[in-house]
């Protein structure tokens, strides 16, 4: 994790797709440490907003830096920075659990296997790490996505509805997970339809307004 | 410097702007091509070799040299909308396909025509008409990337990046046909050779070519109000243009 | 701790071989449909030998063309249809370098093994065992240099309702300058003459296509993307 504490700043964005005017005028604060919960109902931009902060839709208008800089203009570094679980599970299903993981993890930071398993071991899928993905369960997959997200070892964490499919045990561990990652200086931008109790506090975004 | 070209991006100014011009290039457009035609097809000498036939070329080169300045003019237009990301530009783009295009199969079929009296048949694989069947090709594959999306935004974006990957492209093609061509001339002579130009012709020609232009601009500022309008549907300056 | 272009680049190879592999019907489909696709000319014209030397360059380079962009549809759509893509947008490696792992990747199982089964075709044909060479060579540099249009057709019709179709319809245009050189290439070499100048038209084009393609397959999958 990075020493420095950097800050995500999304400056009022303005995203249309097609005639919908999709996102109007958002801006939020990201700290380190700090976790924004954006909720909202269907398609009020939710996954939208997400994904302007990632750096891969740019906005008609408004900008968002990290660290006092543009995303856009030094967007490879920045997306080094980020780990972005979007809602499908986005696993290759003819890979492994540790496959999936070498190939994505292994693109961001130098990794070895053992990590990596570790990393499962966390999520409760050690079970997993051998077995081609097509063949594990909905919860399962979610759970690999999750251990790929620790295993990035990222200051700024974009989750889109992480919590889908997972059991009571699986909300619990997730929400441990994100409380280990806030306590140790990363921020969170997550999109969920539950409240989150976490120890940290949690600022609200509801895009509905 | 730069403020003509920003105001130029902006849809309302165009709008009004392309209204403004399109009878004026359309009226110059009309006389122009009227005395071509009528000096070309009726006054200007039988050439000794192809007889009347030759005459289509009052046509038939006008034709294609437009439907290669518009496809340069479409991606010329679909860079300066992907570099500057001027939304206009993509509406310059879209209006100009179409119009390429129908300039393109105007060369083929005069093309053909020509081709008949002189080969006996109506395709003979001439170089050039290959060419511009390759370039219809072209514009067709821009034409419906663009409508293959359901966000046109980014269907523009993705025929821009097309239109410009074909503009490069031409060249190549234009070259390699010309190079297949030569390996394979027959006894026949294949190519529409133009016939030795002399005053008399010339002036009906460049009448043509410059009436040709000039309509071009004329539908192409018609189109664009279109694409124009089409696109900024949302903006409020839309309701009150379209109610005076 | 980062990683850098060249660990990169050998990660993402790896990758893409081991989900070519993984699926060995897919690999082969590509191979069998340009076996299928040159059966169909001696069947539709004549099995006599002399005149299947003569439209043999066509007929190989037509059904090469043909098989190869068959595949180009998958280079991205796999990844995009999971999810995958963009992870692979996200990982921090310039969107560039895993346009050009991918498609090389793709370029080895598909236009490298046609190359290896082209011997076959080239039998079938009646083409004469001294213009394999030449044959082979050509074909090398024909099929990478599609791959990289293919990428730009598949960049910009991942996504797409009937994007097969419309890819073949976007490329097979601008490929027609390599099918030109290609074909003729193997047409000296069958008549004994040397077939240096399209060879070198050939390279030349595939250099040049090797440099920019890319950059447009990239802008297209960014595009895509959005």
């Amino acid at each position: 994790m990075s020493a420095h504490s950097k800050r995500l700043d999304v400056d009022q964005v303005h995203v249309f797709r097609g005639d919908r005017h999709v996102l109007r005028g958002v801006s939020l604060r990201l700290d380190a440490g700090e976790l924004v919960h954006v909720r909202g109902p269907n398609g009020t931009g939710k996954t939208t907003l997400l994904r302007v902060a990632s750096g891969l839709l740019r906005p008609e208008q408004g900008k968002v830096t990290w660290d006092g800089r543009a995303i856009m203009d030094t967007r490879s570094e920045y997306q080094r920075e980020l780990a972005f679980a979007s809602h499908e599970p986005a696993l290759k299903s003819d890979l492994t659990g540790v496959e999936n993981l070498r190939f994505t993890v292994g693109l961001k930071r130098r990794v070895t296997d053992a990590e990596l398993r570790a990393a499962l071991e966390r999520a409760g899928v050690a079970a997993c790490a051998d077995l081609p993905a097509r063949v594990l369960s909905a919860g399962q997959r979610r759970r690999v996505t999750m251990a790929r997200v620790v295993a990035m070892r990222a200051s700024l964490w974009l989750l889109d509805e992480p919590f889908t499919n997972l059991d009571a045990a699986g909300g619990q561990l997730l929400t441990q997970i994100i409380d280990e990652h806030l306590t140790a200086g990363g921020s969170a931008l997550v999109v969920a339809h539950s409240a989150l109790t976490l120890t940290r506090p949690v600022r609200q975004l509801d895009l509905s307004s | 410097m730069w403020t003509w070209f920003y105001r130029l991006a902006s849809p309302p100014y165009v709008y009004r702007v392309a209204a403004a011009f399109a009878p004026w290039l359309l009226g110059i457009a009309g006389a122009l091509i009227a005395y071509g035609l009528v000096d070309g097809l009726a006054f200007a000498p039988r050439d000794y070799q192809q007889g009347d036939a030759f005459r289509i070329i009052y046509v038939h080169v006008p034709a294609s040299s437009l439907s290669v300045m518009a496809y340069t003019l479409m991606a010329v237009a679909a860079a300066i909308g992907l570099i500057w990301r001027i939304k206009v530009a993509y509406a310059v783009a879209a209006a100009v396909a179409p119009i390429g295009a129908s300039f393109t199969l105007l060369t083929l079929v005069t093309g053909s025509l020509w081709g008949k009296p002189m080969w006996g048949t109506y395709w003979a694989w001439d170089p050039r008409l290959t060419s511009e069947l390759i370039l219809l090709f072209l514009y067709f594959g821009v034409m419906s990337l663009r409508a293959a999306f359901e966000d046109p935004n980014r269907g523009d974006r993705a025929a821009a990046l097309l239109a410009i990957v074909g503009v490069v492209n031409v060249p190549i093609i234009h070259f390699s046909v010309v190079w297949w061509n030569s390996l394979h001339q027959g006894a026949t002579i294949l190519k529409l050779g133009k016939p030795q130009i002399d005053a008399t012709m010339a002036l009906p020609l460049y009448a043509m070519l410059l009436g040709f232009l000039l309509f071009f601009g004329g539908v192409l500022c018609l189109r664009l109000r279109g694409e124009v309008l089409n696109r900024e549907r949302q903006a409020s300056w839309v309701r009150e243009a379209v109610k005076s | 701790m980062n990683v850098g272009p060249a660990a990169a680049l050998s990660l993402l190879l790896r990758r893409e071989l081991c989900l070519s592999f993984r699926r060995p019907d897919q690999l082969l489909q590509p191979l069998v449909f340009f076996l299928i696709v040159t059966t169909l000319f001696p069947l539709a014209l004549s099995p006599e030998l002399t005149l299947l030397r003569e439209m043999s360059p066509g007929v190989l380079w037509v059904a090469a063309l043909l098989a190869s962009l068959l595949s180009m549809d998958g280079l991205f759509k796999g990844d995009s249809e999971d999810g995958t893509l963009e992870q692979l947008a996200l990982s921090g490696q310039s969107l560039g370098l895993i346009v050009a792992a991918k498609t090389f990747a793709h370029w080895l199982v598909s236009g490298a093994a046609l190359v290896l089964v082209s011997p076959l075709v080239g039998t079938a044909l009646a083409i004469p065992v001294d213009a394999f060479p030449i044959m082979m060579l050509s074909l090398a540099l024909g099929t990478l240099t599609l791959s990289w249009l293919g990428a730009i057709g598949a960049g910009l019709t991942v996504g797409l309702r009937r994007g097969s179709v419309l890819l073949s319809l976007i490329v097979l245009p601008l490929a027609m300058p390599l099918l030109i050189f290609g074909a003729n290439a193997t047409d000296r070499a069958i008549g004994g003459e040397s077939a240096a100048g399209a060879l070198y038209f050939l390279a030349a084009l595939c250099v040049f296509t090797s440099s920019l393609a890319p950059l447009a397959a990239t802008a297209a999958l960014r595009i895509t993307l959005e």
